[in-house]
Parts: structure tokens; sequence; C-alpha cells
């Protein structure tokens, strides 16, 4: 039997870690960071370390000889300016066009807005990337293919984008300030420049984030449209691996400097990041 | 807020008196601009689905009624002729077995895993922000790093799974040839990306649990295991769903990790049979190797009202869970 301070003892201790669950999670993230290891581990050396059974665990120091064999085989400077170029475009306008639907949607009234509204929360599952060999044959009538103009069009704002400013949107702007700013005379415009934005900023800068990312890892279609000699980082290291023998410290050497930007991205801004997936988790 | 004091002086009051003629353009236009702008602040997101999302699919069924050749100016109508192949073809079945089969393999264990890493994640952790974002970090990798490193680790001669499979004495995979093994290694792509961060949408609901319930069960007796069966996980109903709905619209179009594992860069066969090709591989083989849009598109075609059926199913069952908790 429990005694009443034996319980009050255990309720105390509800959420308490032991020092199993700090060990647990020690191996999840050593197992998350392994392939990114691993990967500056071949990179850092050369294939004859992938032939012994246990390889060297420490890295060696072809790293910067490997790198440089990058951007020897593939345009990788062409691509990392037309992933910054496309994924900052694509981000703007995403964030600018999201938060004006937003700011409409959440707080304006207009007739259709609820049924307009659902669609777009409807549109969320509708797998528009198999509607690809359509705006392929559209993309090269307008002689767009292989433009950078061709990935970014696509992707100007997304559906997602409208809904997480929407709802965020409804709780962070009171409706006096847009009564007072339209008082004093704004346009709609101007209330939504200098009124609405301010105070959606933290929701925008969550989902610039995420639409950079998204962005920058975006495969299937910039492999379609784009060529191999003006590609973006994702087709540059797949160009990289498609040879008959595959030489695995340069192409790993691709990968990891592709990845290094993300993953200072990621120590800067981790927080922000997870503290965006929780949050829309609960508004979702 | 600083807001209204940057407005303030760009309308002085002067602006305002000089208007005051004629109120009635002034107003008209001020009524106007309430009445139009909201249609044209949610213009750019309708006028680019339209354009680049819901033309381009309807698009899809259209070119799926014809013989059409990429580059071809006059493609020959052939009705449902390339429906009735795509019934026939075993290479589509094939494919469709391939991507059940690998969305089965990377979505049960993943969702099962990510619940189990929430709840060790909702402990009082030092350094909780840490952990989180080192559960994460596998979703900085772009899946194209991602396939070409675990094509690597998997190698079926010179891997490092199976040299660490042989050292602790076990044989060596193929994880290549053989297809359920292509399928493992494929799944445990997925795995590793993804788990980290379900496992943070599942913490959040967690947290969102009020903390009374758990004290009340706690008084009532109940241990660990039981608190979590019968406190956290039917109150998670709704975020697993959701994360099966979102990783089921994703999963069933799974592309990029199957085209960069197999051991013939470039290629896109899945394989040398074909043991790993997805559907939305053969698509885009199909279209953009073979060059034949139109029957790649009977493939997009059949794809997208699949997912569209299961997501339906998903949401009429969900429906029904709920009343039923009710």
């Amino acid at each position: 039997m429990t005694t009443r301070t034996g319980l009050r003892a255990k309720a105390g201790r509800l959420g308490k870690p032991r020092k199993a669950t700090y060990g647990v999670l020690a191996v999840f993230v050593l197992g998350s960071l392994f392939p990114f290891y691993w990967s500056f581990l071949v990179a850092s050396r050369d294939n004859g370390m992938l032939t012994e059974r246990i390889p060297p665990l420490l890295p060696g120091g072809n790293f910067f000889a490997n790198a440089a064999r990058v951007f020897d085989t593939v345009p990788f400077w062409r691509a990392l300016l037309n992933s910054v170029l496309v994924s900052g475009t694509v981000t703007l306008t995403t964030v600018l066009f999201s938060a004006l639907a937003g700011f409409a949607f959440a707080k304006l009234r207009f007739r259709g807005r609820n049924g307009l509204f659902v669609f777009i929360v409807v549109t969320l599952a509708v797998p528009t990337q198999l509607g690809i060999i359509p705006l392929f044959i559209a993309m090269s009538k307008l002689g767009w293919a292989g433009g950078l103009q061709s990935v970014i069009v696509p992707n100007l704002v997304t559906a997602f984008g409208v809904f997480w400013m929407r709802q965020y949107t409804v709780d962070a702007l009171p409706y006096e300030l847009i009564e007072a700013a339209r008082v004093d005379g704004c346009s709609m415009i101007r209330i939504f420049w200098n009124v609405c934005l301010p105070a959606v900023r933290p929701a925008a800068a969550i989902l610039a984030m995420f639409t950079f990312m998204t962005s920058w890892n975006d495969f299937l279609w910039p492999l379609v449209v784009l060529d191999a000699g003006n590609p973006t980082v994702q087709v540059a290291l797949e160009k990289l691996q498609s040879g008959y023998y595959v030489d695995y410290s340069l192409v790993l050497a691709g990968t990891t400097l592709a990845t290094i930007p993300i993953l200072i991205v990621f120590v800067l801004l981790g927080r922000q990041i997870v503290a965006g997936i929780m949050q829309g988790a609960v508004k979702g | 807020m600083t807001v209204t004091d940057k407005i303030a002086p760009e309308h002085p009051a002067g602006a305002r008196r000089r208007s005051a003629p004629r109120p009635g353009l002034r107003a008209r236009l001020a009524r106007w601009d309430v009445k139009v702008s909201p249609y044209l602040y949610v213009a750019p997101f309708f006028i680019v689905f339209a354009v680049v999302g819901m033309f381009p699919l309807l698009y899809t069924a259209y070119v799926s009624l014809f013989h059409w050749e990429a580059g071809d100016d006059n493609p020959e109508f052939i009705g449902l002729d390339n429906f009735k192949e795509l019934f026939t073809d075993t290479q589509f079945w094939h494919a469709l077995e391939n991507t059940a089969s690998i969305f089965l393999l990377s979505s049960v264990p993943q969702l099962i895993i990510a619940v189990l890493l929430a709840a060790l994640l909702t402990a009082r952790l030092r350094g909780a922000n840490g952990w989180r974002v080192g559960v994460l970090l596998p979703y900085a990798a772009s899946l194209v790093a991602l396939g070409i490193i675990f094509a690597n680790l998997f190698g079926p001669r010179y891997g490092l799974v199976n040299g660490v499979l042989q050292t602790i004495g076990l044989s060596p995979v193929d994880w290549q040839a053989n297809r359920f093994a292509s399928h493992v290694a494929i799944a445990i792509m997925v795995n590793w990306r993804w788990t980290g961060y379900n496992a943070l949408i599942v913490l959040a609901a967690m947290q969102a649990i009020p903390k009374e319930l758990h004290e009340a069960a706690l008084i009532d007796g109940a241990g660990t295991l039981r608190r979590f069966t019968s406190v956290t996980l039917p109150l998670l109903k709704p975020t697993l769903i959701f994360v099966t709905i979102t990783s089921t619209i994703g999963g069933l179009q799974i592309f990029t990790e199957p085209k960069l594992f197999d051991a013939m860069p470039g290629s896109n066969n899945g394989g040398s049979t074909h043991q790993f090709q997805t559907v939305t591989l053969y698509l885009y083989q199909t279209a953009f190797e073979n060059f034949d849009l139109g029957y790649a598109s009977a493939i997009a075609w059949v794809l997208f009202v699949i997912i569209v059926v299961i997501a339906l199913v998903n949401y009429l069952l969900t429906g029904a869970l709920a009343g039923r908790n009710k």
C-alpha cells in the first residue's frame, strides 16, 4: 500500500528523467549525426578506406582536395548561386503572398471567404507534384525549360504558407489596431504593411525558414526541367553521382559541401525551427 | 505599438482638408479599397494554384488519352488505350507493390518510434532544446545527399552496414538485389530523416495534455506504462491521424530515395529487376527517359486517384473514430 506521502513524492517525480532516458536520447542523437559524419569521413580520405571491413573512424587530410575536385567535375559554384537565387526568391514571394492572403482570410470580411479558405485547406492534400508532365510541356513551349524561372514560378506561394499565416494572424492581430489605422485614413495595403506585418513577424520568420529549406532540397521538378550546365545544388549532386563508376570520396565531398550551409542554419536557428514545428503541430 | 506613430505623420491634416471638398470620390475610393483589396490579397495563391497546380493536373488526364511523345506536335488520340495497357503492365503493378511495401515499412515503425521518442522528450530534461535540435538534425539533410550517403552505407560489397554485420558474425545482406532488403534499406533512410521531426509534433501534442490527468491517474494507482496507454495515447489520436495522413500523401510519391539508392547511378530502373522502383520513379522513367508523355500521364493520373482515395478513406475513418469517442 502506498502512503499519502509516498504518493506525493511520486507525483513530484512525474516527468523527472532517469539516467537511462539520457542514455537512449544520446544514442539517438549519435545515430542522427552519424551519416553526416560518415559522409565527411569518406570525403576526407580516399576510396581505399571503403574496401576495409571496419574503416578508420577518424578523418583524414584529403577533404579540401576532394572538395576542389567537386568544383572541377560539376559547375558547383553556379549550382550554389542558382540555389541561393531560387530559394531566396521563392522564400520572399511565399512569405509576402502568404502573409497578404493570411491577413485577408483572418481579418477582412469578403464574400466567399470561408469557401475559399476551405478550398485552400483541401488543396493541402492534393499531390500537385503529379502534374509535372503538362508543366514540362508548358515550360518547353514557353522556352523556359532550363532557366531558373521554370523552378521559381511554380513555387511562388503555397497553400501551406497561406494556411499557416492565416492561423497565426487570427490571434496575433487585434481588430482594434486595424480599426485605429482605418480611422487614421490608412489604405488597406498600408494597414497590411504597417500594422499586420509587424504583428505577424514571428510566424513569417518560421515560414521563411521552412520555405527556404524545402526549396533548397527540392529535387524532382528541378531534375526534370533544369540541365546539367545550369543546375541547382541537388541536381548537381545527382550529376556528380551518375557516372558508371562512383567515386565516393568525390560524391560525398559534394554532399558534405551541400549540407554544411543547412547545418549552420540549424545550429544557429535550431531553437526557432523546433518551436516552429511544435507550434505548427498544435495549430494544425 | 509604434505602428500608429509611423502612420500619423504621413497623413498630415492638410491632406485630409484638401480632399474635403470632394468627399464623394474619396469615400468611394475608400469603399472600393475595402471591397476589392481582400480579393487582390488572396489572388496570388489562386492564380499560381490554377496555373501550375490545377491546370497541369487536369491536363494530365487529357495527355493520358494520347500517344504523346516528347516534342511531338501532333500527338495521336488513342482514347483509353494507355490505361488498358497500364492495367496489364506488370512493371506498374510491381512498382505499386514496392511503393506500398516501402511506405508501410517506413510509416509504421516511424510512428511507433516517434511516439516513444516524444515520451522520452517530455521528461524535464537538462538542456531540453539541445536534445530536440539533436533529434531533428536528420531533417537538415537533403534527400539527395541522404540517398547518396545511404547507398554507400548499404553497399552490398564494401558498405559499412555489411562490414558491421560480418564483424559480429552475421552474414552480409545484399541490400540492392534482394527485393525485401532493398525496401528495408530505403525505409530506414526515410525513417532516419523523419522520425525526429514527427517526434516533435507528437511531443507538442503530449505537452498540451493537462498535467492533472496524469496526477489523477497516478493517484488511482496507474503505473508509468498504464498512464501512457490509458491517458497519453488516446489523447494523441488526432495528432497521430494528422501525422499518418501527411506521411501517406508524401510516402506514396516517394521518388528521390529509390532513385539515388540504385547501384547503377543515374539509372531510373530502381534496381536491375525493378525491385525497388516506385510508381513515381516509373512515371519519371516513362516520361523523361523514354519520352512517352501520354503513358506517363496515365500513370500520374492513376497514382493521383489512389492518393486521393486513400486520403478520403483516412478522413472518413477519422470522422468515424472521432464520432465514436463522443
